[in-house]
């Protein structure tokens, strides 16, 4: 399984043709306490760069945004009951949703988990 | 520092800046066919303000007011007592002139107001949870449609034939643009809604069932039977009031499984204003709040652990998320909301029933006056403050003859439903704690006159 990183603090773990994608532990660190996650449905079809997903924390609403084409194939449901689970694991079971990919080529260019570091500290 | 008048300096150096040679130049985009040439006829250049005050006035003796004349209107603007502490209070400078509380430090007084109005929605509808109000009735039903579309992930809502024609048009208006699939029904002139017809269009595609409670006739209908046929399908049922003073005698519609309601709050507080500007009520379940339109007002505690209020939840408004906004209506009627609440709070629970027990005491009076007329039927077999009656011809030349004898007597169902000329008999009449038995007579004894002309 290879883990790919967005700037836009999302990550994508790869796995076959399946994509799960949730949002780094920096991005959680930046929104404050997660309140509520608003999850796109099983079937729901996507493109890069859309945004299916939206985290509100006490701060602000943020939208995810989808690091790769595809169809959604499940969402994370224990998040409905437990929100917070973004804030205390956000790159385990804070996963948001999971997408069959259509195009595995967009990966190409994501940064790995060396350059996100890299990426995070310059900001 | 004197006031000095604009002078043709001033405007030269502003059209200057602007880069325009005349004041014309601004107006180059209205066509030349809609411009007005020369004053408008018929109308003096000027006048004096005594002039005009008293030309003004002979204008206004023109009309009719409601509370000039006996008066049966309602279909969806109820005319009720406000008492007039009501519209003391609200013209209050620090109510009157605050916009909507974006601002909490500065606005704890009509974000308490809002806490207080949203308490009593709550509990008037019987549900969980309602936001600090909407636009109007027929805007909040679209609002309630859009939003059981956003939890279901369905797209199709089915109406109720006895809903508001006119919330019927707003909601069709709004579906257009969105691609909601609205089915809509035929209206029937029965005794009963026509549950079973409605419950048998409801399908898996099925997002929302609407239903108005009391409906368009009066009626009251049995939510409870239609919220199980929704469920079943795993569909939501929004019930509509647009007449909420009856809800301080039947069961609130979140008490009978209605998991949205919406209704007009026009009818506490706030007066019929010629039609506008009303208030939009909106509850629902606990469970859909992240779903719901429109802003919610909560209470908490300031750093010093006072209790204070804020704004919780609006994260689908506007002035947080604009692109994501769910609602486009952000003016919140706020001191439509702030009417509302006062007069609910002079009422109390106690109050609010005993306004709703006159209104249907003096319908059934005025449902026994009319019903004895010969060639008057009475429809509903259930009604609080408004009904439908038979006549046996167009109800619409009834309302006008009754209208040149000075009496507003009811809402034809042509007027309504203009294009359905089978039920074009139906008149819809109203009586609530303002009518007095004379009106009663006063309209009983003209439509008497008027039927037996017809018959004549």
């Amino acid at each position: 399984m290879t883990r790919y990183f967005t700037d836009e603090h999302e990550w994508i773990d790869v796995d076959g043709d399946v994509g799960t994608v949730g949002i780094t532990d920096y991005a959680q660190s930046q929104l404050g306490d997660i309140t509520f996650v608003e999850l796109p449905g099983a079937g729901d079809q996507l493109k890069k760069g859309d945004a299916p997903c939206v985290v509100e924390s006490v701060k602000a609403a943020s939208d995810v945004y989808a690091p790769i084409s595809g169809e959604v194939t499940e969402a994370n449901a224990a998040l409905e009951d437990e929100p917070e689970l973004v804030n205390s694991a956000p790159e385990s079971d804070g996963w948001l949703f999971k997408v069959k990919m259509s195009d595995a080529s967009e990966l190409d260019g994501m940064m790995d988990e060396a350059k996100y570091k890299d990426f995070v500290s310059s900001l | 520092m004197r006031y000095l008048p604009l002078t043709a300096e001033n405007r030269a150096e502003m059209l200057g800046v602007i880069g325009a040679d005349t004041v014309d130049d601004l107006f180059t985009d209205v066509p030349e066919a809609a411009r007005l040439k020369g004053p408008i006829e018929g109308l003096p250049l000027h006048a004096s303000e005594l002039a005009v005050e008293r030309h003004m006035t002979r204008l206004a003796a023109k009309n009719l007011s409601a509370g000039a004349a006996p008066f049966f209107l309602g279909a969806g603007a109820y005319r009720h007592h406000v008492p007039a502490s009501v519209d003391h209070l609200i013209q209050r400078g620090e109510f009157l002139t605050a916009y909507t509380p974006y601002q909490p430090e500065i606005a704890q007084g009509t974000l308490q107001v809002l806490f207080e109005f949203q308490t009593q929605v709550a509990r008037l509808f019987g549900t969980d949870i309602a936001n600090a109000s909407l636009y109007d009735g027929s805007t909040a039903c679209w609002e309630a449609i859009a939003m059981a579309g956003r939890i279901t992930r369905r797209k199709k809502a089915v109406l109720s034939g006895a809903l508001h024609p006119h919330y019927v048009a707003t909601i069709k208006t709004m579906a257009k643009f969105t691609g909601d699939e609205i089915a809509d029904a035929q209206p029937t002139v029965a005794p009963e809604p026509d549950e079973a017809g409605l419950i048998g269009r409801i399908d898996d595609a099925t997002a929302a069932v609407v239903v108005q409670y009391p409906d368009i006739l009066g009626r009251i209908g049995n939510l409870q039977t239609i919220a199980e046929a929704a469920h079943a399908k795993g569909a939501l049922l929004i019930a509509v009031v647009t007449e909420p003073v009856a809800l301080g005698l039947i069961e609130a519609p979140g008490k009978l499984g209605a998991d949205i309601v919406v209704g007009e709050g026009q009818s506490l507080g706030v007066g019929l204003n010629f039609g506008g500007p009303y208030l939009g009520l909106f509850g629902c379940r606990e469970k859909f709040v992240r779903q719901m339109p429109g802003r919610l007002c909560g209470e908490t505690v300031d750093a010093q652990g006072k209790r204070s209020f804020v704004l919780t939840l609006s994260t689908r408004e506007q002035h947080i998320r604009r692109e994501k906004a769910t609602s486009n209506i952000c003016t919140n009627s706020g001191l439509c909301a702030l009417a509302f609440s006062i007069h609910m709070t002079l009422l109390g629970g106690t109050g609010l029933a005993r306004l709703a027990k006159t209104n249907h005491l003096r319908a059934r009076q005025l449902a026994d006056r009319l019903s004895g007329i010969p060639g008057i039927a009475l429809v509903n077999s259930t009604y609080f403050n408004e009904f439908c009656v038979k006549l046996p011809t167009d109800a619409r030349e009834v309302v006008r003859a009754l209208a040149d004898r000075g009496i507003l007597g009811g809402v034809s169902l042509g007027r309504l439903y203009p294009d359905y000329e089978a039920i074009h008999g139906g008149l819809l009449v109203t009586a609530t704690e303002t009518t007095t038995t004379e009106d009663i007579e006063a309209l009983a004894g003209a439509l008497e006159d008027i039927l037996a002309g017809e018959a004549a």
